[in-house]
């Protein structure tokens, strides 16, 4: 993975403005008008990603981290969703302003999306081979045969043993490792330049999630692609990312290298994220938890929306809000105490 | 619609069986942190629903007329005056109580008002009784189906396709033929307890499934399960566990039903094969306004409009609460 | 496949036992005098009833009666009337002009009612949505012979001629299937409005397909599988549930004719009619049983 790093972009702070990048999300709001009030779920995040590099995101549910997704791809319920503000641009042209038509061609081409739940992402009452097919008839303008001719191929591609029968199956007759390489296979058929991978193996057994996500990055390579992976598994991470942004609540309160975010994290809510994970080392120790439950998006803590279930919090956490600042120029973190916790040893 | 059975939804429409309070992506208001059940939260839907509203007032209004008929008028029903035969409604009588003639006089003679009022103890009665019949019987047995199973559960399926197999409307005019021929003049009392016995055996079975699918979900829920463990009676189970978290799609059901058979009840007594005189009924006084379409329409306009308020008011009943209990639709 | 219809429909002979027993035992099984009031005011000639409970069987023990007439009935005998007509042909007669009328009905149903409610799935909470919602609650709660008598005396319509055109069936055929309709429109509302926010669509639109093919064909096809069950099970029923319909313009289907044979105690063609809508009902529901999966892969019939 250390050919690519080369490409990887400095870190921006939240207004820095540096353009060029394949995709950038910009300062982006989007709110959640529901009977009970208006949630906000998604409170300024900016992150990007460029060719060849895979950006993890990282978070809790609830943290925000699919609604960035989903707003980015274009299929945000609305309502109750609404994007009340920033910006999110591709190829330097902003999705948000385009037309629909337009945006509508971005779909599949140029940003293409591979859902949590193949089971219900894939449309239940229609053959595999009919679903990836309609990809190309229907953009492409190929013929029924060509279609699903190139279908076949692409069931190869993500390696679907005797891929050419399986074309006539309906999904439901795939085991769920399979039902995911199906749901890749169709992320890819237009040869997009962005992949969001939303917790791509959260619903399948720990033996094929790994190979889900060795097929995941063995594709970003040859296709040298971006991809933004979504998870709230650390351990996934780990050996797919380049870099990783941490979501709490809206936003990202912490933005590094991989390497760097696992040797140091300089914010207290990765640090308690990484504490939680057990370790063969600490075997018999009770495993550390983060106390708390996620906040309630109706009404987010005042201050650092962390403060309440942080460990270092002080009195000036639940007043005032830490602003993402960037550390050693090659990182960020939002929290108070940053510069302390860059600083330790 | 004839047929109560377009009225009674399919398995799909039927609200799924009560889970433990229904949770909501969007977190909610906690001003009390208590959990609301799934009858607390249908009610503070319901309430909030102008459709529900109007239809409980316009049922409410049904069921006082059903009880209470000289309250809204006090001229008799039965009473007939050949001088007043086919006299044009008289809309100045609308405001005086006391005063007949509101919606005209029928061919005997027969003031429309009163007996239009009066009609409302027909349909109500036969309504209500046919579907509290049937949620007894169809309920018991479908209980019965869906905590024993096995061959219980089978015979009573087949059983119950005996008597699913008869379209309604040509069963009921079957059965009813037969114990009440079209010439013959049963007593009222006879002919009232007839139409609901022949509704109550030709609805069970629909109840019966929808009891039985909703016994059986909830009879895979861990409480249960849990107090099967504990060593509860058989009857303690059904009583205090599964029933009370079963009944929600037959509610439903019922209540959207009970507008169908006032319908069915209207229909049949059109066809002359169901209420007779001297009972008063909406359905009886349509049939007979049938000659007179063109030299008395108010004869049918009025029993006609109440017919369609009293139907659409318990589908519309039917229809909130499903919505209500069925958090999947909002 | 082949295994699930062909238990199903062994299932079935025990229902048609059943029901045609019931029937056949209300009509003919109970203790009264059948001929009472057949010779107008007075008794019978002793001569008459004997003839007649001869040629009808009549003093077999029960068992044998229905026996005997289930019998026939496989052999397609229907047996004759009172006054000696060919039941069957009666009812060769009738059965083209009622499945004509129930054809006519479901199409209406299909037609309008899918219609209406895709359009008002599409726009939920429009103006359109309310207003077309506020009409199937009213076309609901009119009791069929309602809307009959009043489309049949506002539109100064005469009675349907005996051959029954399919002109002439359209009017009756709408209002046959104006309850249905009704329930249709609401049926596919709902289940377009649940089918929109699912998972699978919004992959359509992931996939940059045109509004009109998300629509048009992920989210319909799902949409259409319990529509197409119930119009299935619809026209089954509306076969034999035009009583109503067909006795306000006068049609001459099996409505018409049932009634008729009712008022005028001719229990053979009672009993011929309700078994022939049993079967019907019953084929009609395996049918629509089987329907259901080639509509939807899921099923696995067992």
């Amino acid at each position: 993975m250390s050919d690519i790093k080369v490409k990887t972009a400095p870190v921006q702070g939240v207004d820095g403005r540096s353009g060029g990048h394949l995709l950038e999300v910009e300062n982006l709001h989007v709110e959640f008008r529901t009977r009970d009030g208006v949630a906000k779920v998604i409170n300024g995040v900016s992150y990007h990603v460029d060719a060849g590099e895979t950006l993890a995101v990282l978070g809790e549910s609830g943290s925000g981290k699919s609604v960035t997704a989903q707003t980015i791809m274009g299929i945000l319920d609305t309502p109750p969703g609404f994007v009340t503000g920033g910006s999110i641009r591709f190829r330097g042209k902003d999705l948000l302003t385009m037309g629909k038509d337009e945006r509508r061609l971005v779909r599949g081409e140029g940003i293409a999306m591979v859902f949590q739940d193949a089971l219900s992402a894939l449309n239940p009452v229609f053959t595999v081979g009919f679903q990836i097919a309609e990809l190309f008839r229907k953009r492409r303008g190929m013929s029924r045969a060509d279609g699903y001719k190139r279908a076949a191929e692409l069931l190869d591609l993500v390696k679907i043993p005797a891929a050419k029968t399986r074309l006539k199956d309906f999904p439901h007759q795939f085991s769920g490792g399979m039902r995911q390489r199906v749901m890749i296979a169709m992320a890819l058929a237009l040869d997009p330049e962005v992949l969001i991978a939303d917790e791509p193996t959260t619903a399948l057994d720990v033996t094929v999630q790994a190979q889900i996500m060795d097929l995941l990055a063995e594709i970003r390579r040859d296709r040298n692609m971006g991809m933004i992976l979504i998870t709230h598994d650390l351990g996934v991470v780990a050996d797919v990312a380049d870099r990783i942004a941490v979501m709490y609540a809206g936003r990202i309160v912490e933005q590094a290298d991989v390497h760097a975010l696992y040797g140091k994290p300089c914010h207290p809510y990765t640090l308690a994220l990484l504490d939680s994970l057990p370790r063969l080392d600490l075997k018999g120790q009770e495993l550390n938890t983060i106390k708390g439950l996620p906040p309630n998006l109706l009404r987010i803590p005042s201050g650092c929306a962390f403060h309440p279930r942080c460990r270092m919090a002080k009195d000036i956490c639940s007043s005032e809000r830490p602003a993402l600042i960037e550390l050693g120029g090659v990182r960020a973190s939002a929290c108070h105490f940053a510069e302390e916790l860059y600083g330790r040893e | 619609m004839s047929s109560p059975e377009v009225a009674t939804p399919t398995a799909e429409a039927v609200p799924m069986p009560v889970t433990p309070a229904p949770v909501e992506s969007a977190p909610k208001k906690d001003k009390k942190d208590k959990p609301r059940s799934l009858w607390t939260d249908a009610w503070y839907e319901l309430r909030r629903k102008p459709l529900f509203v109007i239809s409980a007032i316009l049922i409410m209004i049904f069921v006082l007329m059903a009880a209470f008929p000289s309250l809204f008028s006090s001229v008799d029903p039965a009473a007939a005056d050949l001088n007043r035969s086919l006299t044009k409604p008289d809309f100045g009588a609308w405001f005086q109580f006391g005063k007949g003639g509101q919606f005209g006089y029928n061919v005997q003679g027969q003031d429309i008002y009163a007996r239009t009022i009066y009609g409302a103890r027909a349909s109500i009665v036969v309504g209500l009784s046919a579907v509290i019949g049937n949620m007894l019987l169809g309920g018991f047995f479908g209980i019965l189906s869906g905590y024993l199973g096995g061959w219980t559960d089978t015979l009573l399926a087949r059983f119950g396709d005996i008597f699913l197999g008869l379209p309604f409307v040509l069963g009921a005019l079957v059965i009813l033929s037969t114990f009440a021929p079209v010439q013959s003049n049963p007593s009222a009392f006879r002919i009232t307890s007839l139409v609901i016995a022949t509704f109550i055996a030709l609805g069970w079975p629909s109840f019966a499934r929808i009891m039985r699918a909703a016994v059986l979900s909830t009879k895979q829920l861990d409480y249960v399960h849990a107090a099967q463990a504990l060593g509860a009676r058989p009857g303690r189970v059904v009583f205090r566990h599964v029933l009370p978290n079963s009944v929600a799609p037959m509610v439903v059901v019922g209540t959207i039903t009970l507008g169908a058979y006032i319908g069915a009840e209207a229909t049949l007594s059109f066809l002359g094969v169901g209420l007779r005189e001297p009972v008063v009924s909406w359905g009886i006084m349509i049939g007979q306004s049938r000659q007179f379409m063109e030299a008395a329409p108010y004869m049918m306009a009025f029993p006609a409009a109440f017919l369609a308020i009293a139907v659409l008011s318990f589908v519309m009943l039917g229809d909130a609460v499903r919505d209500a209990l069925d958090p999947k639709l909002r | 496949m082949g295994r699930y219809a062909l238990r199903r429909l062994l299932q079935a002979i025990p229902v048609f036992i059943g029901t045609t027993f019931l029937i056949w035992f209300l009509v003919w099984g109970l203790p009264g005098d059948p001929f009472a009031g057949r010779c107008g005011e007075r008794q019978c000639p002793q001569a008459y009833v004997d003839f007649m409970t001869d040629k009808f069987g009549l003093d077999d023990p029960l068992p044998i009666q229905y026996l005997n007439y289930l019998t026939n009935l496989m052999q397609g005998e229907f047996g004759q009337t009172f006054n000696g007509t060919e039941i069957g042909e009666l009812l060769a007669q009738a059965f083209p002009v009622s499945i004509k009328l129930a054809l006519v009905a479901v199409a209406a149903e299909a037609l309008i009612g899918i219609t209406a409610g895709v359009l008002t799935g599409l726009r939920r909470g429009s103006f359109i949505d309310n207003l077309v919602l506020v009409s199937t609650l009213v076309l609901i709660a009119l009791p069929i012979f309602v809307i009959g008598l009043v489309a049949r005396y506002s539109l100064n319509l005469s009675s349907v001629s005996p051959e029954a055109p399919l002109v002439e069936l359209i009017i009756p055929g709408l209002i046959l299937g104006s309850g249905s309709l009704a329930y249709i429109t609401r049926l596919t509302r709902v289940n377009l409005v649940e089918n929109r926010r699912a998972d699978y669509v919004r992959t359509a639109v992931a996939k940059g397909l045109t509004p009109s093919r998300v629509t048009g064909v992920h989210t319909l096809r799902n949409s259409m599988i319990p529509v197409v069950t119930w119009l299935g099970l619809d026209l089954g029923s509306l076969m034999g549930g035009a009583i109503v319909t067909e006795g306000i313009f006068n049609i001459r289907g099996i409505g018409g004719l049932l009634f008729d044979s009712i008022n005028r105690r001719q229990s053979g063609v009672v009993v011929s009619i309700v078994a022939i809508l049993v079967l019907v009902y019953l084929v009609v529901n395996l049918l629509v049983d089987l329907l259901y999966g080639v509509l939807d892969p899921r099923i696995r019939y067992e």
